[in-house]
C-alpha cells in the first residue's frame, strides 16, 4: 500500500513539486501577516519578513556550498587511503 | 550492604550477562527480553537517596545515588537496552548480547555512581566491552578501529584518573563526585573534563566515534549511539553545569559534525557525525547552565537516544539486510524496504526537530535557553547546524538509501526486503517513543531534573512552529535544488584521527629504519670487539658447564618445561579473549564483593 502510494506521487511528480511550491508561498504569507513577533528574542526576527525562511535556505545553501568546497580541499581522499 | 528494596540495575545486568551461557537454546529469547526489563522495572521502582555504600580501604564508596538526574538517564538508559536487545534478538553470538549488556551495566553504573572511584571503574568497563561490539563484526578493519578506539579511550581514561588523583590530592582526600567549582577551575578541573568531553566526542577528541561506529556490528551500533556519549553528558551535567568554556565547545561541535556529514558516503557513519552535532546542543546546554538549559540538555540527551537508536536501527537493517551502508551502492529501495523506510523517516523527522516529534520539544530547550541568556551568537549557529541536521539525516539518508538514483547491484536489490521481525519491532517502540514524546509532552518534562522549569516552557507556541516550519521547508527547497552538489561520492574523509593512524605509522618507520639502523650498528660494534674475549669466555663456560652446571639445570629445566606447556593450553593467543577473560574477571569480583 505504501509503495503504491509512493508510486502514485512520483507518478504524479510535478504536481506534487507545484504543491510543495504553493505550501511554501503560504508559509511565508502566514508568518508575515499572521504570526505574532513580539516575543521574538532578537531585532532581526522582528524587522525582517520570513526572517527564519531566508535563514534556513541560506543556512542549507552554506552548509553544502562551504562543506563542498572543504572537502575537495584535499580532505574527501580515496577510500583506501589508509589501507596503501 | 545493599539495601533490602534497593537493586542495582547495573547488578541485573552483569548477572543477567554471566548466566546468559547457562540459558538453555529455547528459553534464550524470553531470557533475553527479562534481563533488561528486569532492570528497566529496577530503576523505575528507586526512589531519592543514596544507596548502596560500601566502606572500601580509606574510603566510603557511593554505588546509588539516586535523584532526578540519575533516575531520567537510568530510564531512559535501560529502556534503549530493553529496545536494543529485541533489535539483536536474532543475533546467534551469545557474546555479543553479553558485552552489550555489560556494556550498558558500566554506563548506569557511572549514572547512580556518587564518588570519583566507582565512576572510573565502570567507565573503563563501558571502553573495554563496547570495543567488542566493534571487534565483532569480524572484519579486518573492525579489529584495527576497534584497537584505535580502546587506545583513545584507554588515554581519555588515563586523563581523568590524572585529574581524579590531583582532586584527591588537592582537597585533603575528597572522592566525592558533584559539582566540581566551575567558576574557579584548576589543573585537575580540566583534566577532569578532558576526560569527560573525550567520551562525548567534543573536537579535537572526537575521531575516534565514526572510526568506530562506522565499523561496529548492526546491533552494536545501535549499543553505542546511545550510551557513551550520553553517559558523558551525565557526567558533564553533574560536575560541569555551566563551565562557559562548554558552549563555544558545544556550537563548534554541532557544526563540526554537520560539516562532515555533508562529506559522508557511509549513511552509518554519516549519523555518527551527526551524535557529534547533535552532542554539541548537549555540551552547549551544559555549558549555559541554567536550569531550562540543563534540562534541556537531559531532554535532549533523552530524545536523542531514542531518535539515533531508531537511525542506527534502520540504516542497520539496510546493512544487515544488504551488506551494504554506503550511498553510492544503495538508492530506490522504497519498493524493497518500505518499512524501513517509514521508521527510519520517523527517526530523521525527530532529529530534524519537526512538529509533534521529539526533537522538537528537546532541541529548542537548549536553544531557547541560550537567547534567554542572551548568548545570540550561540542561538543563531545552533539554529544553523539544526538546518544541516534536516538535510542530511532527514533528507539525504532517506533520499539516497530509498529513492535518488539506484546504484544497487543485481545482488544487493534481490536481497533487500524489509528485515526481521524483531528488527522491526525494536525500531518501532523507537518510533512510538519518538512521536509520543513529541506529541504529549508532560511525558519527559515531569521526569526531568528541575520539573518546575520544564512545566513553565512551552515549545508549542505559534510563533516557534511557525519558525521551525520556516527553516525546515526552505532546508528542504535548498536540498532539492542543490541536489545534484550532494550525489553520493566513493570517498573517505580525512578527520584528525588521520594524526593517530599515520603517527602510528610514522613510529613504525621510526622502528623499523633510524632505531633498526642504530641497533644493527651496535650489534656490528659488538661483534667485533666483544667476539673475541666472548669466545674465550664462552669456551671456559662451556666447559663449567659441561662439567658442573648440566645435571642440577636439568632437573629444572624439564619443570619449567611442563609449565610453560601448561600455561600454553590455557591461552588461545587472540588478545581479545584475553582482555574479555581479565574484564570479567574483575566484574564478578565487584558483583562478589558488593553483595557480600
Amino acid at each position: 500500500m505504501l509503495v503504491k502510494f509512493i508510486d502514485f506521487l512520483r507518478d504524479r511528480l510535478k504536481a506534487v513539486v507545484v504543491l510543495c511550491c504553493v505550501g511554501l508561498v503560504f508559509l511565508v504569507l502566514w508568518d508575515i501577516f499572521f504570526v505574532s513577533k513580539e516575543h521574538a528574542h532578537t531585532w532581526v526576527e522582528q524587522h525582517i519578513p520570513a526572517f527564519w525562511s531566508i535563514f534556513g535556505f541560506m543556512a542549507c545553501v552554506l552548509i553544502i556550498i562551504i562543506s563542498k568546497w572543504f572537502g575537495h580541499l584535499g580532505i574527501m581522499t580515496r577510500e583506501d587511503y589508509y589501507d596503501k | 550492604m545493599i539495601n533490602n528494596l534497593w537493586v542495582h540495575p547495573t547488578l541485573v545486568l552483569l548477572i543477567g550477562a554471566l548466566v546468559m551461557p547457562l540459558v538453555p537454546r529455547v528459553l534464550k529469547k524470553p531470557y533475553l527480553l527479562l534481563v533488561p526489563v528486569l532492570a528497566f522495572v529496577s530503576v523505575l521502582h528507586m526512589t531519592n537517596g543514596t544507596f548502596g555504600v560500601v566502606p572500601f580501604m580509606d574510603w566510603v564508596l557511593t554505588f546509588g545515588r539516586v535523584d532526578g538526574l540519575s533516575k531520567v538517564f537510568g530510564y531512559i538508559m535501560t529502556l534503549m537496552c530493553i529496545i536494543g536487545t529485541i533489535y539483536g534478538l536474532h543475533v546467534k553470538n551469545d557474546w555479543e548480547h553479553m558485552v552489550a549488556w555489560t556494556y550498558v551495566a558500566g554506563s548506569l553504573g557511572v549514572i547512580f555512581c556518587g564518588d570519583y572511584l566507582v565512576l572510573f571503574l565502570f567507565w573503563e568497563l563501558m571502553a573495554f566491552s563496547s570495543v567488542f561490539l566493534v571487534w565483532f563484526r569480524g572484519r579486518k578493519e573492525s579489529l584495527f578501529a576497534g584497537y584505535r578506539y580502546l587506545l583513545v579511550h584507554t588515554a581519555g581514561g588515563l586523563i581523568l584518573l590524572a585529574g581524579i588523583v590531583l582532586r584527591y590530592q588537592a582537597t585533603g582526600g575528597d572522592i566525592s563526585f558533584g559539582p566540581i567549582g566551575v567558576h574557579s577551575p584548576s589543573l585537575y578541573t580540566w583534566f577532569i573534563m578532558i576526560g569527560f568531553i573525550l567520551n562525548a566526542a567534543v573536537p579535537p577528541f572526537h575521531a575516534w566515534l565514526p572510526d568506530a561506529y562506522g565499523e561496529a556490528t548492526v546491533t552494536g551500533a545501535v549499543f553505542m549511539c546511545a550510551f557513551t556519549t550520553k553517559t558523558a553528558i551525565y557526567a558533564l551535567a553533574r560536575g560541569f553545569a555551566g563551565m562557559e568554556i562548554l558552549i563555544p565547545l558545544g556550537v563548534c561541535m554541532a557544526l563540526y559534525g554537520v560539516v562532515y556529514a555533508v562529506l559522508e558516503n557511509d549513511a552509518r557513519r554519516l549519523l555518527a557525525y551527526h551524535i557529534i552535532s547533535q552532542v554539541g546542543y548537549m555540551v552547549a546546554g551544559v555549558g549555559i547552565g541554567t536550569q531550562m538549559a540543563i534540562n534541556g540538555a537531559v531532554a535532549h540527551a533523552f530524545a536523542h537516544i531514542l531518535y539515533k537508536g531508531l537511525l542506527f536501527m534502520g540504516t542497520g537493517s539496510v546493512l544487515y539486510m544488504t551488506g551494504k551502508s554506503k550511498f553510492s551502492e544503495l538508492g530506490g529501495l522504497y519498493k524493497k524496504m518500505p518499512l524501513a523506510f517509514v521508521f527510519t523517516l520517523i527517526g530523521g523527522l525527530s532529529i530534524s526537530a519537526f512538529p509533534l516529534f521529539s526533537g522538537f520539544v528537546s532541541k529548542s530547550m537548549v536553544i531557547s535557553a541560550g537567547f534567554e541568556e542572551h548568548i545570540y551568537w550561540a542561538g543563531f549557529l545552533l539554529t544553523l547546524a539544526s538546518a544541516g541536521t534536516f538535510l542530511h539525516t532527514g533528507l539525504k539518508v532517506p533520499y539516497f538509501i530509498w529513492f535518488g538514483k539506484n546504484h544497487c547491484s543485481q545482488e544487493t536489490w534481490d536481497k533487500a526486503a524489509d528485515p526481521p521481525w524483531n528488527m522491526l519491532l525494536g525500531m518501532a517502540i523507537a518510533a512510538f517513543f519518538c512521536i509520543f514524546i513529541g506529541s504529549y509532552t508532560p511525558y519527559l518534562y515531569h521526569m526531568l531534573p528541575y520539573p518546575e522549569a520544564a512545566a513553565e516552557f512551552h515549545p508549542y507556541t505559534t510563533y516557534h512552529l511557525a519558525e521551525t516550519m520556516q527553516i525546515l521547508l526552505f532546508t528542504a527547497l535548498g536540498f532539492f535544488l542543490l541536489i545534484k552538489k550532494l550525489t553520493p561520492e566513493p570517498t573517505i574523509s580525512i578527520d584528525l584521527d588521520w594524526f593517530y593512524r599515520m603517527g602510528g605509522r610514522g613510529f613504525y618507520w621510526l622502528a623499523r629504519k633510524p632505531i633498526q639502523w642504530v641497533d644493527s650498528g651496535v650489534n656490528e660494534f659488538y661483534r667485533y670487539l666483544g667476539l673475541i674475549p666472548l669466545m674465550t669466555t664462552a669456551r671456559f663456560a662451556s666447559w663449567f658447564d659441561w662439567h658442573g652446571i648440566d645435571g642440577a639445570v636439568d632437573g629444572a629445566a624439564t619443570g619449567m618445561r611442563n609449565l610453560g606447556g601448561f600455561l600454553r593450553r590455557m591461552q588461545s593467543g587472540q588478545l581479545q579473549y584475553t582482555i574479555f577473560y581479565a574484564v570479567t574477571i574483575l566484574a564478578l569480583f565487584l558483583a562478589a564483593y558488593v553483595l557480600a
